[in-house]
């Protein structure tokens, strides 16, 4: 697709809406939200840069190889899972931590929170993957 | 209420199963979708309906306030959701490619492997 | 050392996970995965023997209790299951860099083949049928992908049949589940079995549970809803239709039986009386089915489909004999059938195709007489030759149909265990004893080898396998499975003990609860 407006749109728009993704993302525990929502949110951000402008520019602004993404959420996703085990607890136990902050209180810090992000990565990963190739004329085979 | 609800699963259900029906692979996809669509409002229903109070516990209490909605049905459903999310994504790019090998999307033209 | 029930499903995801980072590189995909299925190996044999020894394992995820947490449960049944899948995933693992070209490799084959492990483990040791349901779905998204792997025509045809119908499947099932949660509040399995046989209303719960039947009917495959089988699994690579073959549907048979031995046996008069019918038209029509076939692997299909029907007929007549008889014959079947497909590419890489009309390439039984004992050894056991696994698994269920007075159901099944035996003869004769030279359909008799049937050997062969010689790999993997056959057939005494065994804890649900839920539920 080759339109100025949604280009310069989505110049202003990635960036509120990748920030959106993260507060979505980090609201999840106690509000609406969490890692599958945040992630859809971001992938579906960067869905549109790759409307407006094309699918090889989006995995360049990606930066990370999207397979690394998703093999680096699973590796989070699951050793959220075995923290809790070092400390003689149930795999999937939620652990949780007081992280002192320069302003206010505490921020309290755990494993569902690093659990969230590995689900967040996963999400990113797997939806743009997917999307990516169906935009993409010719199937990559690498 | 409930009757409204289990019709409307029903229609879903029949519709979903209509368009499966067809000859048309994209409207089998679609077909797909509905049938999801009725699982879920099944379980929405089956799990009971109640209206205006979320499931939340309030910060001074240890259990849910009466006659609040069943957060478990909420829970199912969002899985199943989540689920289908990633199915019909990978039906869609199955359906492409396979549009894309056959040129056609006559479910017909799919008969090669059944003989 | 309850960590034991969960570490059959954490290992193959933390391989799937580790292989995924590792995308770069295959041979290091390789190395691990096969390191991954013989760690699930082994920790499914010790947690195996520790059931036998010790009782019904169970694990609450997070701490949370039953039964509002996610529980997993080792009875005797799952762990023999996740043995099974383990020895699945070691010998597909390795016969898989032999038979899955590169490019298909390329496409996350080894991390997907991790996560169907973790799947069918995960199915198997779950105790909550919700969570049933989430790992049927893991372990079919990864086998959808894993079947339309490549993208060629007929793996792309077989794959919109097959994820059709077992979303249909799924979408029963879930409509199931959320009915029974409506009818008795609760998802957990034993407290399911609890509150089941307190319902008042019988008439929703045998509805509910006719519906499971049909869900799960439809993924191990029984009549009438094998449809799907038969088009879809011999179009992918060999590798990948023999993990297939063997773990897939007896998923489903083994839902079927936790579901209706652990929950649901308030009817059993009803149900089991239309999960009989529905064994013997199975048994059948897969055979019937696999006579009119002239592709190895889809006659390997049909009888798949036939052999389920043994396995559901074990469950129908639900004597603690019958119940150890589909025990031991799923045991049986999963070796024999995996190694049967995986035999397939042994022999499709011998003669250049797998059609049984078409001529191949050189007579496999003058170039390679190791392949042709193997396939003898595989053949044979299922056909029910003593003294092989599969002649013990039906006699066991035979005598069990006897005890039970259900003529009928035996004398389908001997007959159709003879007409296997045709079949099997039928690929013997066609793929490896003939010559090249000879004249398609000369050595069975039976077919004539008219014009329709010239056109039809035309069509589109689905070449997913390799070109050349087998490798040492591929003889190993076949010769392996074919000793374990032997030797479940050797060792028939202690395996039935086993299966004698787990029939009696699947027919008293108490231990299983109080495992679950505590000693006063």
């Amino acid at each position: 697709m080759n339109s100025i407006i949604l280009r310069t749109a989505t110049r202003f728009t990635l960036p509120l809406l990748l920030l959106f993704a993260i507060v979505v993302l980090l609201q999840g525990h106690n509000k609406p939200g969490g890692g599958f929502i945040g992630g859809l949110i971001a992938a579906a951000a960067f869905s549109l840069h790759a409307l407006a402008f094309d699918p090889a520019e989006t995995r360049r602004v990606i930066r990370i190889d999207l397979r690394t993404l998703i093999g680096a959420g699973l590796v989070t996703a699951l050793v959220s899972g075995f923290i809790p085990m070092v400390q003689g607890k149930t795999f999937m136990t939620g652990v949780w931590t007081k992280v002192p902050v320069a302003m206010g209180e505490p921020l309290k810090v755990g494993t569902p929170l690093l659990f969230d992000l590995g689900v967040f990565m996963v999400v990113v990963g797997i939806t743009l993957l997917m999307v990516l190739t169906l935009l993409e004329p010719e199937e990559k085979t690498d | 209420m409930e009757l409204l609800f289990a019709i409307i699963a029903g229609v879903l259900f029949a519709a979903g199963l209509y368009l499966m029906l067809r000859r048309s692979i994209l409207k089998l996809v679609m077909g797909l979708v509905l049938i999801g669509h009725s699982a879920n409002i099944t379980i929405f229903t089956a799990g009971g309906l109640t209206r205006a109070r979320s499931a939340i516990i309030a910060p001074d209490a240890t259990t849910l306030p009466a006659g609040s909605a069943d957060p478990l049905p909420q829970a199912l459903i969002l899985t199943a959701i989540v689920i289908s999310f990633g199915v019909l994504a990978f039906a869609i790019v199955l359906v492409s490619r396979a549009w894309q090998e056959v040129g056609n999307d006559d479910t017909d033209q799919f008969a090669e492997t059944d003989r | 050392m309850s960590l034991l029930v969960l570490l059959p499903v954490l290992i193959p995801l933390c391989v799937a996970a580790l292989s995924m980072v590792a995308w770069r590189s295959l041979v290091l995909q390789r190395v691990l995965g096969t390191l991954g299925s013989v760690a699930l190996l082994v920790s499914a044999v010790a947690l195996l023997l520790h059931v036998d020894r010790e009782g019904i394992l169970a694990l609450q995820m997070g701490s949370w209790p039953a039964p509002f947490g996610i529980t997993f449960v080792a009875d005797r049944m799952g762990a023999i299951m996740t043995v099974l899948a383990g020895a699945t995933g070691v010998a597909t693992f390795l016969y898989s860099p032999a038979s899955v070209d590169e490019r298909r490799q390329r496409l996350f084959y080894y991390p997907l083949l991790s996560v169907l492990l973790a799947g069918v483990c995960g199915a198997f040791l779950t105790g909550d049928i919700f969570n049933l349901y989430v790992w049927f779905e893991v372990l079919l998204m990864s086998s959808f992908v894993l079947l339309a792997l490549g993208g060629e025509r007929p793996q792309l045809e077989g794959a919109i049949k097959y994820v059709t119908l077992n979303l249909i499947s799924s979408v029963l099932f879930l409509i199931a589940v959320g009915i029974l949660y409506g009818a008795v509040g609760t998802l957990n399995m034993a407290d399911l079995a609890l509150k089941v046989a307190q319902a008042e209303d019988k008439g929703v719960i045998t509805a509910v549970s006719v519906l499971f039947m049909a869900a799960f009917g439809i993924k191990s495959a029984a009549f009438p809803l094998f449809f799907w089988l038969p088009s879809s699994y011999h179009t992918p690579p060999f590798a990948v239709s023999a993990i297939f073959a063997g773990l897939l549907t007896k998923v489903g048979v083994y839902a079927l039986i936790r579901v209706f031995t652990t929950i649901f046996t308030q009817d059993t008069a009803y149900t089991h009386t239309i999960l009989l019918i529905g064994a013997g038209l199975t048994m059948v029509t897969g055979v019937l089915g696999a006579a009119a076939q002239f592709e190895f692997r889809r006659v390997l299909s049909f009888h798949i489909v036939s052999q389920i029907g043994y396995m559901i007929m074990g469950l129908a007549l639900y004597t603690p004999l019958a119940l150890a008889g589909a025990v031991f014959y799923i045991m049986h079947h999963i070796i024999v059938k995996a190694n049967l497909f995986f035999i397939a590419g042994l022999a499709h890489r011998i003669r250049g195709t797998s059609s049984l009309k078409r001529a191949g390439a050189v007579s496999v039984y003058r170039v390679s007489p190791l392949t042709c004992i193997i396939f003898l050894v595989a053949a044979m056991s299922l056909a029910g030759l003593p003294p092989l696994s599969g002649f013990f698994a039906k006699l066991i269920l035979v005598r069990a149909g006897l005890e039970a007075e259900s003529y009928t159901i035996v004398g389908v099944a001997i007959v159709v265990g003879l007409l296997t035996l045709f079949s099997m003869t039928k690929i013997w004769a066609e793929a490896f004893w003939k010559s090249p030279g000879e004249a398609p359909g000369e050595s069975t008799g039976g077919e004539p080898a008219g014009r329709e049937h010239a056109e039809r050997t035309e069509e589109p062969e689905c070449d997913s396998a390799l070109a050349g010689p087998p490798t040492a790999m591929m003889y190993a993997v076949c010769g392996g499975l074919a000793v374990v056959t032997v030797l479940v057939g050797v060792f028939a005494g202690p395996v039935f003990g086993l299966a004698e065994r787990t029939a009696a804890e699947l027919l008293n649900n108490g231990a299983y609860i109080r495992a679950v839920l505590g000693e006063n539920p």
